[in-house]
């Protein structure tokens, strides 16, 4: 039984605060739905629990135990799928899926990589090299590599960008099988995807404007003359209200 | 240990101690170059001409204070993700650059009453000049990534490269420039520096390092500064800040003209 | 181990599909080093004299035009973010690419460089070390060039910037290299330039993929 949750996240792109005081939780065979407008930090989100990014405060836990202690272990537990294919153009699919399968150690390789074509209905672009695919196969085979190697959790930004009604059915499919063995899997989109009883985690929920932040957050400002100049800033705005 | 890492808290510090640092560096300088210009001997062999000197060495002595200096805030922002030290190391970086610039400028006008050309391949200026390239690069990179953060935390590590990397260049280039040129040059400064001569030297030397301090707090004071507009401009209240304005000028008219009408 | 071999055999597979990498690479080395003689004169003597620099520089420019390719490429199709996210350490991920760029670059530089001595008049007692010279400062070059290829990801003008980066670090490579060759030339012994070149390897090799594979983790952050 596999547990991650986290609690307070606060991320910062740049000098932008994109969500402040965030938290979840969510066990096996729980599957988390991702909701926000644009530049409400879906992706950011996604990329704080897959440990690409560090977050301004706050702490993931798996088990119980603290994602930033002990990385390899995060990342031979879990599955990334990013907005980007990563498929080189002069590879054959199964060139491309090899090196994954490869990076993870998994045994007997092209039999595992068969039978993640034949899930996503592509074993017959095996050969094929990347150039000649078309964005929804490329998106269907960086989907198939998402099923290379165990893992316990996906992470997956967008997957149904560039995929039509079949195959955001088989994509429902692969997400239920996943959750039916104990998988954990998080999602953001922007079409319905058939998911069972998703929890919904809504991003606009958490953010926090700008203002609210700097006044709370002595770094950039300070309880001497700054902040009067920032009280004075805010009080006409309140006034207005 | 990271008190001063809050830009509040370093504004706070820096702001009594400006004024100070820069009337010391202001006599330190007056009093250094009296000595140097008026107060000091002329060389026997170089006549006037050594008084060059007197910025030449402080500004070598500069160019290899700021690059440690960047060196060290590198590692302070690589160890303990300290924010100020990438600002410091960015506000280093052209100070560093204009003391290197303005030493292979002084060493070369130098060279020309000297050796009779402007240039020598000494291994002194060529260490120098290949320096001057490593703070080129540094504030290329830096100025190169639209987002501040990332251009600093690249340049953070690049300057510690570079320091791993000055005395393996010193090494290389001392060993090139004996196998080239038999060791008849001229060197720059002589072993013996007359104490007559010591003590202008010193005080320029303590004169530019005040100086450089200076420039730094004011650099970095503009980049907190800039900052903290960019997150005041991003939290959007700058624009209701500017209705206000119009608002009161609209009201001003308003009670003007009406004042004016009747 | 295993993810050093994929990580190589796969860039190595690239280079192969991609072919003209490795040509152009050796071609720019080749019209760089005709273009002196142009410039200097066809003098035999001046020739064979600045032999041995010429081609250094030229390798060296050579290999640093080529840096682009180590990561650009995985940075832009996001591959880069998901070898980031395996298992293997990024260290070795590094190492398994630096490996790919020198046998796709740095080789066929050392396997050309004696035919562009021989056009360049220089003597023959300064190919054996001409050779060595370059079998140990070319993966120098490709590990260095490597941190310079991964800071600039993402950043503006990265082509133009890697060089200003990167050639400043070149010098010592570029004084030993050409040093070791002229020694030779002249009937010294060119041991204490090869043993220098040798310690700048091992500390490269020792120094760099942790630099590289930060520079990296910076990048896709």
């Amino acid at each position: 039984m596999a547990d991650f949750n986290a609690s307070d996240l606060t991320c910062l792109r740049g000098e932008r605060l994109v969500f402040g005081g965030l938290s979840f939780a969510a066990k096996s065979g729980d599957a988390i739905m991702l909701r926000g407008r644009n530049g409400a930090g879906k992706s950011s989100l996604l990329r704080v629990m897959a440990g690409l990014l560090a977050p301004r405060s706050g702490a993931l836990c798996w088990n119980g135990e603290n994602i930033a202690d002990d990385r390899a272990a995060h990342q031979s537990r879990l599955q990334y799928l990013g907005h980007q294919d990563a498929i080189k153009p002069v590879l054959s699919v199964r060139d491309n899926l090899r090196l994954w399968g490869q990076l993870r150690g998994v045994s007997q390789l092209d039999a595992v990589i068969d039978a993640a074509l034949h899930a996503l209905d592509i074993h017959h672009l095996a050969r094929i090299t990347g150039r000649y695919l078309s964005s929804g196969q490329k998106r269907r085979t960086a989907l198939a590599r998402i099923l290379i190697g165990q893992s316990d959790l996906w992470l997956l930004d967008e997957p149904t960008v560039g995929l039509d009604r079949e195959s955001c059915a088989e994509l429902s499919q692969l997400i239920a099988d996943f959750r039916a063995t104990g998988g954990i899997v998080i999602y953001s989109t922007h079409i319905d995807l058939d998911v069972k009883n998703p929890n919904i985690l809504d991003l606009d929920d958490f953010a926090i404007p700008m203002v609210e932040w700097l006044t709370e957050h002595a770094d950039l400002n300070d309880d001497t003359n700054d902040s009067a100049n920032m009280q004075h800033s805010v009080s006409p705005q309140e006034a207005v209200q | 240990m990271h008190r001063f890492a809050k830009p509040s808290v370093f504004l706070k510090f820096t702001d009594p101690v400006l004024p100070w640092l820069a009337g010391v560096t202001a006599l330190l300088i007056a009093t250094g170059l009296y000595f140097a210009l008026f107060a000091s001997p002329i060389d026997y062999q170089q006549g006037d001409t050594v008084r060059i000197m007197y910025i030449h060495v402080p500004a070598a002595w500069m160019g290899l204070f700021c690059y440690v200096g960047m060196a060290i805030c590198g590692a302070m922002s690589l160890i303990w993700k300290h924010p100020l030290a990438d600002i410091c190391a960015r506000a280093t970086a052209p100070i560093g650059a204009t003391f290197t610039a303005l030493c292979l400028i002084t060493g070369s006008l130098w060279g020309e009453p000297m050796w009779g050309t402007w240039w020598v391949w000494d291994a002194r200026l060529t260490s120098m000049l290949i320096l001057l390239f490593l703070y080129l690069g540094y504030i290329a990179l830096v100025n190169a990534f639209d987002d501040p953060e990332r251009g600093s935390k690249a340049g953070s590590a690049l300057a510690l490269i570079g320091a791993v990397n000055v005395p393996i260049v010193k090494f290389s280039v001392d060993w090139w420039n004996t196998l080239h040129q038999p060791a008849s040059i001229v060197r720059m400064d002589g072993p013996s520096v007359d104490p007559s001569m010591q003590v202008p030297l010193a005080l320029m030397i303590l004169g530019f390092t005040c100086y450089y301090f200076v420039v730094l707090i004011l650099r970095v004071r503009l980049e907190l500064n800039e900052r903290r507009i960019r997150a005041l401009q991003l939290s959007g209240m700058f624009d209701q800040r500017s209705d206000q304005d119009s608002n009161n000028e609209q009201n001003y008219d308003a009670g003007h003209n009406a004042e004016a009408k009747p | 181990m295993s993810g050093f071999m994929a990580v190589l055999q796969r860039d190595l597979r690239l280079a192969l599909r991609q072919g003209a990498d490795s040509v152009m690479v050796v071609a720019f080395f080749i019209v760089t080093t005709t273009l002196f003689p142009f410039g200097v004169g066809p003098e035999a003597n001046i020739l064979a004299r600045i032999a041995s620099g010429v081609i250094w520089v030229s390798a060296l420019l050579a290999a640093m035009l080529s840096l682009e390719r180590i990561f650009q490429a995985d940075f832009e199709d996001g591959t880069l973010e998901l070898l980031a996210l395996s298992p293997v350490s990024m260290e070795m991920l590094v190492l398994g690419k630096v490996l790919a760029h020198w046998l796709t670059t740095g080789l066929p530089l050392i396997i050309a460089a004696p035919l562009m001595a021989v056009m360049l008049n220089m003597d023959q007692s300064g190919f054996v070390t001409l050779m060595i010279a370059m079998l140990l400062g070319t993966p120098a070059l490709s590990l260095i060039g490597a941190i310079g290829a991964a800071l600039i990801l993402g950043a503006r003008r990265g082509g133009v910037l890697v060089s200003l980066l990167v050639l400043p670090l070149y010098i010592p490579i570029l004084i030993f290299g050409a040093g070791a060759v002229e020694a030779a030339q002249l009937g010294m012994s060119a041991t204490e330039h090869l043993q220098i070149m040798g310690a700048i390897l091992l500390l490269t090799l020792a120094a760099t993929p942790f630099a590289t594979a930060h520079a990296v983790r910076l990048a896709i952050e």
